[in-house]
């Protein structure tokens, strides 16, 4: 395999004296699906949060496409091609549907503000191209009928798929879903489960899931890490982690460990 | 698609038509002497208040960003212009008067934007009412200075006296040329706001960590909306500056911000259309009420906590003229305006077309 689209070496972030992620290391290849799974507050999100530069790690470096990303804003990690979604969703809600994506389409347009203001023909011809595309995206997600509708009306598993929508309008390589199926009934997740395997068909792209759902997370993943109190304690293929005893550990509780651990 | 692109370059035309036939009744108005001096200089006061309102709208309703400094680049850009003035006389540079004027309230603007900036660029690191009383805090820095300015008729920053008010500058401001001043204002935030630009700068309004997520990078957004309303009240300060022919640097009080505010939240949050109706009618209004004088400012303040009662979202929420509605506009109630011949109205009302017209 050549340059993974994703490598991660000992990233690590420190607020005070707690050590909320250490020693993270990942790869991630061109159309690879890997899960990352932990308890809460395992520093899932953290680890989201470091990879979107949201938070700058204390320790360590990662890379995109061999680029080094550390110390990067996070909208120049989005341009540079990781996009996310987040565990509350957050769309533009007083926008439209097609707005939402159109916002994240905004740095294909070339147009300048001369461009908008005199209403030049590259303006026209940009917009109409970005609302047929915007259309084709939203098609995917089968959206396409709600692109005039206010994103705040949008039913729950829609908002969710659009979020994923308009992260694809960024045209990333790598993409973040955040427990995309969050609070969705069994039909949705299904649904969310069938638009997951499209777009990494359709765009080769990588992307990295936190999920709880563990038969969403066993059905679609390539690979699993599991992170516990910011360490990654297992990392393998779905049915290693299934029977990896230290993850199970982790989930339910040991009883031994707990036990000992207050005898002593 | 075509056929959309089509309908709205046809809906610019329509509104184009719209702007001109209102200059036409505003013309027709003053030029027959149908209105007395003191009528058009509301009309004049009701242009700066739309500059000032819609471009207000941009940073409080489209960007989301309660500022209450407005008035401080407002008066930046007044005492820049005046001074400009001054300078150009002084040393006699001879110039058509309209060029003079352009010259020098676009001078105004320049210099306001280039405040705008500055200020800006680390207040907008605030949100909600923390930017709120930054940005009182700068348009008060910006008053206070200005009253001790030397140039500006003060004492000189050591004194600490107050300042005396800054005379003498040319009254150049004609209602035709404000007039078209407006609409081109009212007009670019028309475009801006309908581009990729405007859809980033409510994107950031609806949600700042999900649009710098999408790729906006949002500092630069907010400085450049900040930069361009501090332009446009430097624009209308300019105007004010060479309408009155004097000015004190009380016009850059919190007091006077706070009253564009109002026309802002009146007319609907992130409607430039609104901003223009609440602008016209809370400039006039207290006009109309002169009849009761004592009890005007009553019946002002009552108004206000009525709409804002009945009405929270403003006057037209966020909603702006539709096309259809525009040329309903521009074909029904446009002859009852020329015939009724209240400059006043007619204003209102013609610029309303102007909205409706830029509004797609």
């Amino acid at each position: 395999m050549s340059e993974p689209i994703l490598r991660a070496e000992h990233l690590g972030i420190t607020f005070g004296g707690l050590k909320a992620v250490s020693d993270f290391n990942m790869t991630i290849g061109k159309g690879e699906l890997v899960g990352l799974i932990g308890p809460n507050g395992a520093g899932k999100t953290t680890v989201f949060n470091l990879l979107t530069g949201v938070y700058q790690p204390t320790e360590g470096e990662f890379f995109l496409d061999g680029k080094r990303m550390n110390g990067k804003k996070t909208y120049q990690v989005v341009r540079a091609g990781i996009a996310r979604t987040f565990q509350n969703i957050r769309l533009f809600k007083q926008m439209t549907v097609e707005e939402n994506v159109l916002v994240a389409f905004n740095e294909s347009f070339t147009y300048k503000m001369g461009g908008a203001i005199f209403r030049t023909p590259r303006f026209w011809k940009q917009e109409s191209d970005m609302h047929a595309k915007a259309i084709d995206l939203l098609r995917i997600f089968n959206l396409e009928g709600l692109a005039n509708t206010e994103a705040a009306n949008l039913p729950y598993g829609a908002q969710r798929k659009l979020e994923i929508a308009r992260a694809l309008a960024t045209g990333m390589k790598l993409l973040l879903l955040d427990e995309p199926a969050a609070g969705m009934n069994p039909t949705e997740t299904e649904d969310l489960l069938n638009c997951i395997n499209t777009i990494r068909d359709r765009f080769g792209i990588a992307i990295l899931l936190i999920e709880h759902d563990m038969s969403l997370v066993m059905n679609v993943c390539q690979r699993i890490q599991v992170l516990d109190y910011g360490r990654t304690i297992a990392s393998g293929l779905p049915e290693e982690i299934a029977n990896n005893p230290q993850v199970i550990s982790a989930y339910l509780g040991s009883d031994d460990d707990t036990d000992s651990e207050e005898e002593n | 698609m075509k056929k959309s692109m089509l309908s709205i370059k046809q809906s610019y035309i329509v509104c184009a038509i719209g702007v001109v036939v209102l200059f036409g009744v505003l013309m027709g108005v003053c030029e027959t002497g149908a209105v007395s001096l003191y009528v058009k200089g509301i009309i004049m006061t009701c242009c700066i208040a739309v500059i000032m309102t819609t471009s207000l709208n941009l940073t409080i309703g489209v960007l989301g960003q309660l500022t209450l400094g407005c008035c401080g680049f407002e008066a930046i850009g007044a005492y820049s212009a005046a001074l400009f003035s001054k300078l150009l006389v002084a040393n006699g540079v001879v110039m058509n008067d309209t060029v003079r004027f352009l010259l020098v309230t676009v001078a105004g603007g320049l210099v306001a934007c280039i405040f705008g900036v500055l200020i800006g660029i680390p207040a907008l690191r605030l949100h909600g009412d923390y930017l709120a009383i930054i940005t009182l805090g700068f348009g008060e820095i910006i008053r206070v200075i200005i009253q001790n300015l030397k140039v500006a008729g003060g004492e000189g920053l050591d004194k600490g006296q107050q300042g005396q008010a800054l005379i003498g500058i040319d009254r150049l401001a004609n209602l035709y040329v404000v007039f078209w001043i407006t609409v081109v204002t009212v007009v670019l935030l028309f475009m801006f706001a309908r581009s990729r630009y405007g859809r980033a700068v409510k994107a950031i309004r609806d949600d700042e960590i999900a649009a710098s997520a999408s790729g906006i990078n949002i500092t630069y957004m907010k400085v450049l909306v900040f930069a361009i309303s501090a332009f446009f009240a430097g624009i209308a300060g300019g105007i004010f500056a060479q309408y009155i022919g004097a000015l004190t640097p009380s016009m850059a009080g919190w007091l006077q911000s706070i009253n564009y505010v109002i026309m802002v939240v009146f007319g609907g949050m992130g409607s430039l259309t609104g901003s223009i109706v609440s602008a016209i009618g809370l400039t006039i209004l207290p006009e109309l009420l002169r009849a009761f004088s004592d009890y005007r400012m009553l019946v002002y303040s009552v108004v206000l906590v009525l709409i804002m009662i009945f009405r929270p979202q403003g006057i037209f929420g966020n909603w702006e003229f539709s096309l259809p509605k525009a040329i309903n506009r521009i074909f029904y109630p446009k002859g009852k305006k020329g015939k009724n011949g209240d400059a006043g109205k007619a204003e209102a009302t013609g610029v309303e077309e102007t909205k409706e017209a830029k509004h797609e």
